[in-house]
């Protein structure tokens, strides 16, 4: 397979097409999306006439952009103007969005072709993709496990060959852990890098859009197209988008990396040997390796577990039955709310609702949710007390590979917990990166995790480059 | 009115007002009253997925020029989220100001000295307008309701006072000369009736020198009137209740204007548990001194100010006057009728014509063209019908008062033409001039309507009534 | 502890219907994720500011220059049911905030 920088060269030098590179994603999206149910809608047609723009575009001689003729799939929680947008939610479903994500305009306009909306847990609430509404994806490298989650659909369009690229959303990990769980590269960009707006909002100081790739490079050069300021999100940071592609053999010479025990302690023993693998390859590039405990962090899954709910209970009240997407008829208007979110409404959700309801209502705002504010303030002093040692952190993605279907669904708390290493960093609103790092258990690809600062991108990006090339990946 | 020995009632207002700017809070949308239904919507303001709030930089800045005006703080802010369902509202949450209003800690000064303290003054947004089909076209008894959203998003100020109002008349002055400073400001058109400014009362009772009673909050009031009226009502339905051994219940009442009375809209219930929490779409506003101090600098002289100088010229006024003060100062109008009276019209009449003029709405009139055409009403050269068509004229097309009156024949009748149609009226009407002359004085008004009318209004009324007395002897 | 009632409370003001079996679950569920989260109820975090949000940027606003909104036929083919150029709904019970 050739990378995203490789495909759209040759779309611009004219060596491929937009419309041939479009054929090989459907055709891959044909081969294997009824086993792997990774697409929820593929958009042939408005792919073509995408495709078909660039193609004309490169034969005028125009100028066209870093991803000319890369086909792209999109988390179905990002908005994209006349395309079904569900969440893999049935609340949604059958929803048209009138507008356009910022970083779908920005993709349509680097020459990014948008193939169509990839499965997620329902409103990103999971980590397997087994809470959709429409059925789990499955894992490509392993049919029998899910592909983690909730970004799991865009991580399995990319670990099954459909598109080069990818595009998830981290609120607690919900790219880094797919991306290890399916053996490819993802980013959790720094909080504010990339736009929110037509972000389908779970927990709005939390979210991020960021890049899942087969390659470092690939994760660079997406996020340079997605990152940047926008004026119509007010988190959006004040800056244009960092140059990232000019880093990425920066190495990692003279860098204090910390492996931090409380990112590693848990795991399973071959994702321990994975992540000690890890610091041996970057101490062999130069780096300098530092053992590192950080006891807050221990505190941040129950945290998130009180701050990520409560503004999804906010964040989901307006899916009511009034202004688009489902309705259940009722006598009043009231009923008819709750005869709507009902129906509309899985399991998970109504969980993680109930939980955020609870943490910020009349006698417990104090106790949970103003606590968790407090946590949050601890582990990012915590962080930036650590950062003033080291200048990356090292550990490892999630404490697993990729479990078996329904392993973990019966209990929520066990699935809760294969978050606990990617949770600190959306808490702090800083930058990770999981790198495919080895295999463990039945051969199925670990993820170690490196860790920045707000704003370090480059610099993970370049240490992520150092592990892949020791794997011996391009 | 008042009420009975020993007890007193204690008021708070909450003022809601719409800004008058282009767009609404956090999108760019119109802020236009009476465009067509759902014609001024956007994903923000209809609350869709994905969609994310940018605040108006005018919004913020008449915020706080209402701020500066009512004697604020203006501090570090904070935007929350109010939680509740309700289908006016598109996200089921309202994005408001909870612990950190931009305004806090101010006051405000009556005409008569009082003065009110102002405990917060915040933004927020306005929530979509909802038609009740069926039954009486109110909420009760409705089948069902459509929601149009082109109000929602449109920001407000919340100016909330201290609970220092004693008196409905009290009540209704602070509401009257907050109307005043928000005109005056440029933050609002201060239309209640379009619901532009909106007024909830908090009204309890107590015996003189005890603890605050139970309030109940007032909705739905419209006008000035209904405020003082609601208010009288209900500190006499509490005191009553509480005379005869009853409790009064904290709920929120809604004011029937038809009726006269105030009646429960829903008591206050543990489920209003609103569920505030920082709006994690939006960051702070933290206003540095150099920027309110453009605010300020944009600021002109306040409605009292202006009152203190107009009422300097005027002197003693009647109660009428004393309105047409406050209307022309509302509508900015001051500065003309100052200029009149320092020219040397008469302030009676300066002060009646502007407010006057100010019932058409037209294009304002110059101080200069104003005066003149003042002054040749004074010097009997104008009817005062005729300066009134001279300063319609004027405020239509402009031009030179003089040539207006010219153009019109707007020449006075001479007293021997009045003469003559009194005659002719006189001679009409004989019974009618019997009951005159035999002292019913109500009849004088009978004969200055028809001598105007035979005169298309060109007859100077004080002239006809002159001239009856001299004939009746 | 977390109580059935306060599940049923909580699901009221969620708007959510439960099911008998659902309140049990629910409540076994909750509490095991709130007994999780009594390390961080029970920490003392006196003087601790909170952080609802990751960075401090303050003073982010757009000029008050209208933009285009939507085309009414278009937001109105996303709603359910519309009468007369707006949402309609069933009857509101209860009155206005
Ligand atoms: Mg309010
Ligand atoms: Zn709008």
């Amino acid at each position: 397979m050739r990378s995203a920088g490789e495909i759209a060269r040759d779309v611009r030098e004219g060596a491929s097409s937009a419309g041939r590179e479009l054929e090989i994603a459907l055709s891959a999206i044909r081969a294997r999306n009824d086993e792997l149910n990774v697409f929820l809608y593929v958009d042939e047609a408005g792919a073509r006439l995408a495709a078909q723009r660039v193609d004309e575009a490169v034969a005028r001689g125009e100028r066209t952009g870093p991803l000319a003729g890369v086909p792209v799939a999109l988390k179905d929680n990002l908005c994209q103007r006349g395309i079904p947008t569900t969440c893999s939610s049935r609340i949604l479903e059958g929803w048209r969005p009138p507008y356009n994500a910022t970083v779908i305009d920005r993709l349509v306009a680097a020459g990014a072709v948008p193939v169509g909306k990839t499965n997620l847990d329902e409103f990103a609430m999971g980590s397997s993709t087994e809470t959709s509404a429409f059925g789990p994806t499955r894992n490509p490298l392993d049919p029998t496990r899910v592909p983690g989650g909730s970004s799991g659909g865009s991580a399995a369009a990319v670990a099954a060959d459909m598109t080069p690229l990818a595009l998830g959303s981290d609120t607690g990990g919900s790219i880094r852990q797919p991306a290890a769980l399916c053996g490819i590269v993802g980013v959790k960009p720094t909080y504010g890098l990339v736009s929110r707006y037509g972000l389908i909002a779970f927990a709005s100081s939390l979210d991020q859009i960021g890049p899942l790739s087969r390659s470092v490079a690939d994760a660079a050069l997406l996020l340079e197209v997605i990152a940047g300021h926008d004026p119509r999100d007010s988190t959006s940071l004040p800056e244009p988008a960092p140059s990232l592609r000019d880093h990425l053999d920066d190495g990692v010479v003279g860098r204090r990396i910390g492996v931090v025990r409380e990112l590693i302690d848990g795991a399973d023993p071959e994702v321990v040997a994975s992540v000690d693998r890890a610091a041996e390859v970057l101490r062999a590039a130069g780096a300098e390796l530092v053992p590192l405990s950080i006891p807050e962090l221990r505190l941040g899954l129950s945290a998130y577990y009180l701050i990520a709910p409560a503004e999804a209970s906010s964040n989901l009240a307006r899916f009511d039955g009034v202004r688009y997407g489902l309705r259940v008829d009722a006598d009043d208007v009231a009923a008819m709310n709750e005869a709507t979110r009902t129906a509309g409404f899985g399991a998970e959700v109504k969980r993680r609702i109930m939980l955020g309801t609870y943490a910020l209502s009349a006698g417990y705002y104090d106790a949970y949710y103003g606590q968790a504010l407090k946590v949050r303030t601890q582990m990012i002093e915590a962080f930036r007390r650590a950062y003033r040692e080291v200048d990356l952190l090292l550990g490892a993605t999630t404490p697993t590979v990729a479990f078996p279907f329904g392993s973990k669904t019966a209990n929520p708390m066990s699935m809760y917990l294969s978050d606990v290493f990617t949770i600190p960093t959306n808490l702090a609103g800083e930058a990770a990166i999981s790198v495919p790092f080895g295999v463990g258990e039945g051969g199925l690809p670990v993820g170690v995790q490196l860790l920045g600062p707000g704003r370090s991108e480059a610099r993970l990006l370049a240490a992520g480059r150092v592990l892949e090339l020791a794997e011996g990946r391009p | 009115m008042t009420l009975p020995d020993g007890w007193e009632m204690v008021v708070g207002l909450e003022v809601h007002t719409e800004l008058k700017t282009r767009t609404k809070m956090f999108c760019g949308c119109r802020n236009e009253f009476g465009a067509p239904p759902n014609t001024h919507v956007c994903p923000v303001c209809l609350g869709l997925p994905g969609s994310l709030p940018v605040l108006n930089e005018r919004a913020v800045e008449l915020a706080m020029a209402i701020g500066l005006a009512l004697h604020c703080t203006i501090a570090p802010s904070t935007f929350h989220r109010k939680n509740y369902f309700y289908p006016d509202m598109p996200k089921d949450f309202q994005i408001s100001q909870y612990d950190r209003p931009i305004n806090a800690n101010g006051y405000l000064d009556l005409i008569d000295h009082s003065r009110v303290g102002i405990e917060r003054a915040h933004l927020e947004e306005d929530t979509g307008k909802s038609t009740h089909l069926g039954g009486s076209g109110r909420l009760h008894g409705a089948d069902r309701s459509l929601v149009d959203y082109n109000r929602s998003g449109v920001p407000l100020v919340e100016i909330v006072s201290a609970p220092d109002i004693r008196s409905s008349a009290q009540a209704r002055a602070y509401a009257s000369e907050l109307r005043a400073i928000l005109i005056a400001t440029g933050a609002s058109d201060g239309r209640m009736e379009e619901g532009s400014m909106r007024v909830d009362a908090n009204v309890s009772v107590r015996r003189a020198g005890q603890p605050y009673g139970t309030r109940c909050e007032i909705k739905n009031l419209n006008s000035l009137r209904s405020l003082q009226r609601a208010i009288d009502y209900e500190a006499e339905r509490q005191v009553a209740l509480v005379e005869s051994g009853e409790v009064v219940r904290q709920e929120t009442r809604h004011w029937d204007e038809a009726r006269g009375v105030t009646a429960t809209m829903r008591v206050k219930e543990e489920a209003d548990d609103y569920r505030y929490f920082r709006e994690p779409d939006l960051v702070d506003l933290a206003p540095d001194a150099s920027w309110v101090q453009r605010v300020r600098s944009g600021l002109g002289p306040l409605p009292a100010e202006r009152r203190a100088a107009l009422l300097a010229r005027v002197g003693e006024v009647s109660e009428a006057q004393r309105d047409a003060v406050a209307t022309v100062i509302d509508a900015g109008r001051d500065e003309v009728v100052r200029g009149a009276i320092d020219r040397g019209v008469d302030p009676a009449l300066a002060l009646a014509r502007a407010a006057n003029e100010l019932e058409s709405e037209g294009p304002a009139v110059s101080v200069d063209a104003f005066a003149e055409t003042l002054l040749m009403e004074q010097r009997g050269e104008l009817s005062a019908t005729q300066s009134k068509a001279v300063l319609a004229a004027l405020a239509q097309e402009g031009g030179d008062p003089h040539a207006i009156a010219a153009q019109r024949g707007f020449e006075r009748l001479s007293s021997n033409s009045l003469g003559a149609t009194l005659d002719e009226v006189i001679d009409q009407h004989p019974d009618e001039w019997r009951r005159y002359r035999d002292g019913d004085d109500k009849l004088a008004q009978f004969f200055v309507g028809l001598v105007m009318k035979a005169t298309r209004g060109q007859a100077d009324g004080k002239a006809v009534i002159a001239e009856l007395a001299a004939r009746r002897g | 502890m977390l109580r059935r009632e306060d599940v049923a409370h909580v699901a009221r003001l969620a708007r959510l219907t439960l099911s008998d079996e659902e309140l049990d679950l629910f409540t076994d569920q909750l509490a095991q994720v709130l007994e999780h989260a009594s390390d961080v109820a029970a920490l003392d975090l006196e003087g601790v500011e909170a952080t609802a949000h990751p960075f401090g940027l303050v003073n982010v606003v757009r000029a008050d220059e209208p933009q285009p909104s939507l085309d009414r036929d278009e937001v109105l083919a996303m709603a359910p049911d519309v009468e007369d150029g707006r949402f309609a709904v069933p009857r509101i019970l209860g009155e206005d905030q």
